[in-house]
């Protein structure tokens, strides 16, 4: 699935919408460029999993990571001052991926390989300063196809 | 009545004995600055492990340079959030474990309503004030009227202020710590050569930094990383202009009779200054502790803490750390066999 936002608000309401669809064990990646978009569209991921609206998944660079409580368990990774995959398994984030809560990484292209095979991929390119365009792979696109399957 | 505060939130380890709350018998702080240095911030299993390391040193210097013995003592008070979790823990565990042998009083403290204390251990400000807690990792705009009376007002939805700092420091090739580098930076440069927007948020008392940031990079992007002092300078006045403008609005709107400051970004003088002068001109007080009791320490846990024990509040050996403990709500009790996300192996340390 590819979408064009051309504001944050519409970032936002999209990552609303997926994070709506988000079942446990989840692990999202999210990968884009500095001011892209990754904490905004988390912010809309937390809103669907049904954290509370008044507790704003803020940014976890400093901390590396925060934790949500929503209809799920949410953590909220961010790599953005890692740089190198070992750091990331010293830290042992990967712990987090086979756990039972739903799992957002920011930066996550830094640790491709940690990441489970069957994750969901969401990029975010910057077309101009305002439109981004969000590309949405993996976990059958969290279409509702994938439930008639079952 | 002697406390021991100790605090380990984030990158300090730090100790202090305080009497009856305002007198400074020691302050020991051991930055892990130097440790941090090289991964370009805090790591959170990195401060863990060197709370762990320095943690017990410290407090034995504090007992040391307070002339006084582990045993003189009236009761611990240790931060128990918000924070990094692991952090926290070796914190706390300390704590219970020394207030347990001892015998001792222990009481938890919100590391936010510490970073307001610190501004009553030298002055009496009038109430109620605004309180604007600015560092690292906190970006809080709180209404004050008395102890365990808050209102949390606004806070970032999402780049705490200086974690905006150190953002656009990095962009700009000044280093970490960002604040200080910052601030060096915009000296030397001309604040009105580049405006950036102001995220003002009308409408709320919430700050917003993100697209600050993000106006800072797509500057540079346009016209390359030259005049780093001017964007600098422009970046650090944006940064002031909103907390001041919101502050001063906050403290018109509650009618309050003082301005409070805290956390590490208070440090920053040009900060300070405009907030002081716009108190002046609204006819209130202005208040910032001494830049020691600015950054994280363990004086403003041991006094917050001598007022609360004073109050006859206790925090039972049970007591669990929170990440985002959110002032002015009570600590969440621990929850035994809760199961995390990773399998309950570290997750369960953690139930807010």
């Amino acid at each position: 699935m590819e979408q064009i936002t051309r504001s944050p608000e519409e970032t936002q309401a999209l990552g609303e919408k997926i994070g709506r669809k988000l079942r446990e064990g989840d692990v999202v990646a999210l990968i884009g460029e500095l001011g892209a978009g990754k904490t905004c569209l988390t912010q809309g991921l937390g809103l669907g999993l049904g954290v509370d609206p008044n507790l704003y998944l803020t940014s976890p660079s400093f901390t590396l990571i925060k934790e949500y409580r929503g209809r799920l368990r949410v953590y909220h990774i961010d790599l953005y001052r890692l740089n190198s995959i070992k750091e990331v398994y010293e830290l042992g984030f990967e712990e987090y991926f086979y756990g039972s809560g739903v799992t957002i990484v920011e930066w996550a292209d830094r640790i491709e390989t940690l990441l489970p095979p069957e994750h969901v991929r969401i990029e975010i390119e910057v077309v101009s300063e305002n439109e981004r365009r969000i590309k949405l792979t993996g976990q059958a696109c969290l279409t509702p196809t994938s439930e008639k399957n079952k | 009545m002697i406390v021991l505060g100790i605090e380990t939130s984030c990158d300090e380890t730090a100790a202090a004995v305080v009497e009856d709350g305002k007198k400074v018998r020691s302050s020991v702080v051991s930055s892990q600055v130097d440790i941090h240095r090289k991964f370009g911030g805090v790591v959170p299993e990195l401060a863990s492990r060197a709370h762990l390391d320095l943690l017990c040193p410290v407090i034995e210097e504090s007992f040391h340079r307070a002339g006084l013995s582990i045993l003189d003592i009236d009761g611990i008070a240790v931060t128990a959030g918000p924070g990094l979790v692991g952090a926290l823990l070796v914190g706390t565990s300390t704590a219970k474990a020394i207030c347990f042998s001892l015998k001792k009083p222990l009481i938890a403290i919100n590391h936010i309503e510490a970073h307001l204390y610190a501004n009553f251990i030298d002055e009496e400000p009038v109430l109620p004030a605004i309180g604007l807690i600015v560092s690292g990792g906190h970006t809080d705009m709180v209404y004050v009227s008395g102890i365990n009376e808050y209102k949390v007002l606004g806070r970032t939805r999402d780049d705490a202020v200086g974690e905006a700092f150190d953002k656009v420091a990095k962009m700009l090739g000044l280093g970490y710590p960002g604040g200080p580098a910052i601030e060096r930076a915009a000296q030397k440069g001309d604040a009105g050569k580049i405006t950036f927007p102001r995220p003002y948020l009308p409408g709320s008392f919430d700050f917003s930094f993100s697209g600050l940031k993000t106006a800072v990079l797509y500057h540079i992007k346009k016209h390359g990383c030259k005049d780093v002092e001017d964007i600098a300078a422009g970046f650090q006045a944006a940064v002031v202009d909103v907390l001041v403008r919101k502050v001063l609005m906050a403290a018109e709107d509650e009618g309050v009779g003082s301005i409070l400051l805290g956390g590490g970004v208070a440090r920053n003088t040009v900060l300070r200054k405009a907030l002081e002068e716009g108190a002046f001109k609204t006819g209130i007080g202005f208040f910032c502790p001494p830049p020691a009791l600015c950054t994280d320490n363990a004086v403003m846990i041991a006094g917050l803490g001598f007022v609360k024990l004073e109050r006859g509040e206790r925090s039972s050996l049970s007591l669990n750390v929170c990440s985002n403990w959110v002032l002015g709500s009570p600590l969440p009790p621990l929850i035994r066999g809760e199961q995390g996300g990773m399998g309950g192996c570290r997750v369960e340390r953690d139930s807010c």
